[in-house]
C-alpha cells in the first residue's frame, strides 16, 4: 500500500468522523445504540456490491445491472425456501450463483462481441428484472423466519452477522486487488489494455472474472437484503448500481479505470450511510434527503479533481 | 518554366526537438510553381510543411507572404492567410456528410439554422472539382474509401481561396486514375498562380508534376533542379550524401542458430510474402521507408494483427502462424513497439508494475505476488537496464523517452524471451539513453539472442546491425552485409527506379544479394 493511498484513506475516515460528530452534536439521539443498528442493517449489502463494483471500475468496466441481479437472486432464494423447500445452505449458494451466471454472461458478452460494459449491463439490468417477476410472479416473497438470524444484532455488539461477513468480503477483494496477479492484471487492463495485450497477457479471462466476481456479490448482497427485511421484493435494488458508483468514486476510484481501492470504496459507503442516517434523524424530508447526498457525490469527486490538478501530473 | 514572382519567402528557418532537425532553411515560393520537396525519412520535409502551414512554429527564421510578414500561430490562422495544407493523416469525420466534412469550419446558415439547399450546391460544386461529383452530399463519409477520402481532404483545400497549397504524400493512397486527375487540379491551380509545394518519395512523378525540385538532407537543402527531369540516380545520392562506410561495421559474420524464421507471411497490402531469417548473435536491420511495411511485418510477426498466411518458427520450435502476442510470448518472442506510449506502457502504475507485466509474473506463488520478492525483482532490472528514476515506485509518465523505452526493454529481457522485435527503439531518445538501448540489444545477442530491428534512421542501422534488409510496398527487395553505403540502401528503399543506379562508380557499396 503506497503512501498517497493510505492517506486518501486518512482523509476519507476524517470525513466520516466529522459527520458523525456533526451529526451527534445537532440530533440528540444520534449516538445511539439504535443508529448503530440501523446503520450496520444496511451497510454490508451495499458494502458487498461496491466493492465488486470497485474492481469492475478498476479494470476499465462498469456494471449497471447490480440491482436487478441482487433483485433476481433474491427471487431465487425466496423460491427455493418458499416454494422448494430447500434449507438455507443449499439456498443461499444457489442464489450466489444466479448472480455469478448473471455476471459471466455479461463478462462474455463484453468480451466476446467488444461492447462496452456499460451498454451490456444496461440491456442485462431490464433482463434480469424481467426474469426476476416472472419467477416470482411479481410478487414479494415471504421467506418468515428462517432467514432473520443472519439479520438480527448479536447480543452486547449490537450488528448482526452480516457486517463480519461483508468485512471479510471486503478485506479479500482489496487482497485480490493488490496482492495477486489476477488483481494486477486488472489495474493494468484498465491502465492501458492494448500494452496488456502486447506484454503478451490474454486479458479475456480476468475481464470476465471480474463480471462474474460482481454479480456474485450481488447475489450475497441479495441474501443480506432477505435476511433483513424476512422477505424477497421483486423491486428489490432499484438504483443499488447508482448508490454503488457514488461509494466507490467518493472511495478515490477513478471512473475511467486504473486506480483504486475497495477499502477506499467501504469508506465511501459508511460515508453515504452515515449520512443517510444522520440526516433522517434529523428529521429531513426525502426530497432534501436526496439533494444532500446528491450535492455530496459531486463535492467528493470534485474534491478529488482539484486535488489531481495540484499535485499536477504526478498524480 | 518561367519563375513569377515569389509569393512566400522563407529565411533562416530553424526547428530542434532533442536534435536539430532543420538548420537554417530558405526558401522562395513562386507564383505558378510546383514546388517539389524529396528527401530520406527524417531530412525535415514535413517539419518545414508544417511550419508553413501553421501547424508547428520554427526555433528561429522569419517568413513572408506577398509583402507582409507571416508568421501563423495556427493552421485556421495559416489557412485564413491563404497558406492551406492537406494533411498525411486525415482531419475528416466518418460519421458526418460529405458536404459537412467539407464545410466544417464556414456552414452556411441563415436565421442561425443550417442551409441545407446552399450547403448541398456548394459542396457538388467542390466533389466535381476532385472528380466525385457523381456522389450524394449528404452520403456519409464513412462509406468512402482511404483514396477517396484523401480527395475529399484535397477538395477541401482547392475549395478555399488559397495562395499556396501544400500536399504531404498525397497519391500515396491514390489509384494511378485519381492521382492523373489530382495532377490535372494541381496544374491548373499553378496556371492561376497558387504556389504548390509538393511532398513525395516517389521519383517517377516527378517529370509529370515538377518544375522545381529541392533536395533535403539532414535539416539542409543539398540541391535544387529546375524541372522534373532529373535522374534516379543523382537524386538518390543527394538524399543519402555519399557517405562513406565509418566505422564500427559488425564483427564477422554470424555462425549462431536460426532463432527466428518467418516463411511467406502475409497481411493486406504492407506485408507480401516475407521470408526471412535472424540468427543468435546478430542484430538484422529493417529498413524501408515510411509506410513500406516494417511496423506492419513486426506487427504481424508478433501476432499483435495475425498474418493471414506464412510461419513463424522460433528456435526448435513448431512453425505456425502466432496468432496473439501470448503465443507470440510464450515462444519467445518479445516486441519494442513503435508507440511506447500508448503501446507499451502503463503510464500511471509505478516501474516496478510496468516492468513486471508479463505473463508469467515472476514473483507471484500460486497466484499470490511476493512483496519482497517483487521489489527485489523490479530493482535488479532497474539496475540492469540502467533506468534512471528517483524509485522503482515512481509512475513511468513521469520518466524521460529513453528510460520509458529502457523499461520496456528490460521488461523483456526479465521475461528471458530469445527474439526481440524492435520498431524505432530510439525515436525520440536522447543521445546517452540511445546508447546505452544499442549496447543492452548488443549484449542480448551477445547471449545468443536475435533482434530485428526496425529504423528510418540509417545511423542507427549502421551503428547496431549485422546486416540490413530494405523493405519496399511490402516486400523484401534487398539485403546488405556489413560495408553497405546510405546511397546502397536509400536506393533499395526507394525501389526499382533506384535500384539500378546502385553500383555504378561507387566501390563502396556492395550489396550481398538482392531479393532472395
Amino acid at each position: 500500500m503506497n503512501r498517497t493511498r493510505l492517506g486518501e484513506w486518512g482523509v476519507l475516515v476524517l470525513v466520516w468522523l466529522s459527520l458523525v460528530a456533526l451529526f451527534g452534536m445537532l440530533a440528540e439521539r444520534f449516538l445511539s445504540m439504535a443508529t448503530l443498528t440501523t446503520v450496520a442493517g444496511r451497510l454490508p449489502g451495499l458494502a458487498v456490491v461496491a466493492a465488486g463494483m470497485t474492481l469492475v471500475i478498476i479494470a476499465g468496466g462498469i456494471d449497471l445491472s447490480v440491482g436487478s441481479v441482487m433483485a433476481l437472486a433474491g427471487a431465487v432464494l425466496g423460491v427455493a425456501i418458499v416454494q422448494g423447500g430447500w434449507p438455507l445452505t443449499a439456498a443461499i449458494p444457489v442464489a450466489i450463483l444466479t448472480g455469478a451466471s448473471a455476471g459471466l454472461a455479461t463478462g462474455l458478452l463484453t468480451v466476446g462481441l467488444r461492447i462496452p460494459s456499460f451498454l451490456v449491463t444496461l440491456g442485462s439490468l431490464e433482463i434480469c428484472r424481467g426474469l426476476t417477476y416472472a419467477i416470482s410472479g411479481s410478487q414479494t416473497l415471504f421467506i418468515g423466519k428462517v432467514i432473520r438470524p443472519l439479520a438480527q444484532p448479536i447480543p452486547l455488539l449490537g450488528i448482526p452477522p452480516t457486517v463480519p461477513v461483508a468485512l471479510i468480503v471486503v478485506i479479500a477483494a482489496q487482497a485480490i486487488l493488490s496482492r495477486t496477479v489476477f488483481g494486477r492484471h486488472l489495474v493494468a487492463i484498465g491502465a492501458n489494455e492494448p500494452a496488456v495485450r502486447l506484454a503478451g497477457i490474454d486479458t479475456a479471462p480476468p475481464r470476465v472474472a471480474v463480471f462474474v466476481l460482481s454479480g456474485a456479490l450481488a447475489g450475497l448482497a441479495a441474501v443480506f437484503a432477505s435476511a433483513r427485511l424476512g422477505s424477497a421484493d421483486p423491486n428489490a435494488g432499484a438504483g443499488l448500481e447508482l448508490a454503488a458508483i457514488a461509494a466507490v468514486v467518493i472511495g478515490g476510484t477513478s471512473l475511467s479505470g486504473g486506480t483504486g481501492s475497495v477499502v477506499g470504496s467501504l469508506l465511501g459507503v459508511l460515508v453515504m450511510a452515515t449520512l443517510e442516517a444522520g440526516l433522517a434523524q434529523l428529521g429531513a424530508s426525502e426530497p432534501l434527503k436526496r439533494i444532500v447526498t446528491g450535492a455530496a457525490i459531486i463535492a467528493a469527486v470534485a474534491a478529488d479533481a482539484l486535488r489531481r490538478r495540484w499535485e499536477g501530473p504526478r498524480g | 518554366m518561367s519563375a513569377g514572382p515569389v509569393v512566400l519567402r522563407a529565411a533562416g528557418l530553424s526547428k530542434a526537438w532533442s536534435v536539430p532537425v532543420l538548420r537554417e532553411i530558405s526558401l522562395a515560393l513562386e507564383a505558378g510553381e510546383v514546388h517539389v520537396l524529396m528527401g530520406s525519412n527524417g531530412a525535415g520535409k514535413s517539419t518545414l510543411a508544417a511550419i508553413l502551414g501553421g501547424l508547428i512554429r520554427a526555433d528561429a527564421g522569419a517568413m513572408t507572404l506577398g509583402d507582409l510578414p507571416y508568421a501563423p500561430r495556427s493552421r485556421a490562422a495559416a489557412e485564413g492567410a491563404g497558406v492551406v495544407m492537406v494533411l498525411q493523416e486525415m482531419n475528416l469525420f466518418p460519421g458526418m456528410s460529405l458536404a459537412e466534412n467539407l464545410f466544417l469550419d464556414r456552414l452556411p446558415s441563415r436565421f442561425g439554422l443550417l442551409d441545407l439547399a446552399e450547403l448541398d450546391r456548394r459542396a457538388g460544386v467542390a466533389l466535381s472539382r476532385v472528380g466525385l461529383g457523381d456522389l450524394p452530399p449528404r452520403m456519409p463519409l464513412s462509406r468512402l474509401g482511404v483514396g477517396q477520402r484523401q480527395l475529399i481532404e484535397i477538395a477541401r483545400a482547392l475549395d478555399r481561396r488559397c495562395r499556396v497549397l501544400m500536399l504531404d504524400e498525397p497519391t500515396a493512397a491514390l489509384s494511378a486514375r485519381e492521382s492523373d486527375l489530382l495532377f490535372d487540379h494541381v496544374r491548373r491551380l499553378v496556371g492561376e498562380g497558387v504556389a504548390v509545394v509538393y511532398v513525395t518519395h516517389r521519383l517517377d512523378e516527378l517529370p509529370r508534376i515538377a518544375s522545381r525540385v529541392s533536395v533535403l538532407r539532414d535539416g539542409r537543402f543539398v540541391a535544387e533542379h529546375r524541372g522534373g527531369n532529373i535522374a534516379p540516380e543523382r537524386l538518390i545520392e543527394e538524399m543519402s550524401g555519399r557517405a562513406s562506410p565509418q566505422g564500427s561495421a559488425a564483427a564477422a559474420a554470424p555462425t549462431g542458430d536460426i532463432v527466428l524464421a518467418v516463411t511467406g507471411l502475409e497481411r493486406g497490402s504492407r506485408v507480401r510474402g516475407v521470408s526471412l531469417e535472424v540468427r543468435a548473435g546478430e542484430v538484422v536491420g529493417l529498413a524501408g521507408l515510411v509506410g513500406a511495411g516494417r511496423t506492419e511485418l513486426l506487427r504481424a510477426i508478433f501476432g499483435a494483427d495475425p498474418a493471414a498466411a506464412g510461419s513463424v518458427r522460433v528456435g526448435d520450435g513448431r512453425a505456425g502462424l502466432l496468432r496473439s502476442p501470448r503465443q507470440a510470448v510464450a515462444a519467445g518472442i518479445g516486441l519494442l513497439p513503435e508507440d511506447r506510449r500508448h503501446d507499451g506502457l502503463l503510464l500511471g502504475l509505478p516501474v516496478r508494475v510496468n516492468v513486471l507485466l508479463g505473463a508469467p509474473h515472476p514473483s507471484a506463488r500460486g497466484g499470490w505476488i511476493d512483496r519482497p520478492r517483487e521489489r527485489s525483482a523490479a530493482e535488479a532490472i532497474r539496475v540492469r537496464v540502467e533506468i534512471d528514476c528517483t524509485s522503482i515506485e515512481q509512475p513511468v509518465g513521469e520518466l524521460s523517452g529513453g528510460n520509458q523505452q529502457k523499461v520496456v526493454l528490460g521488461r523483456w529481457l526479465a521475461a528471458g524471451c530469445r527474439v526481440l522485435l524492435c520498431d524505432e527503439p530510439t525515436r525520440g531518445v536522447d543521445a546517452a539513453a540511445k546508447g546505452t538501448i544499442h549496447r543492452l540489444l548488443r549484449e542480448f545477442v551477445d547471449r545468443g539472442g536475435g533482434v530485428l530491428l526496425a529504423s528510418g534512421e540509417l545511423a542507427e542501422l549502421r551503428a547496431v546491425c549485422d546486416r540490413v534488409l530494405v523493405m519496399s510496398e511490402g516486400r523484401i527487395v534487398a539485403e546488405f552485409q556489413s560495408g553497405w553505403s546510405d546511397a546502397a540502401v536509400t536506393a533499395a528503399a526507394f525501389g526499382s527506379a533506384g535500384r539500378d543506379a546502385v553500383g555504378a562508380g561507387d566501390d563502396t557499396e556492395q550489396p550481398g544479394s538482392t531479393r532472395r
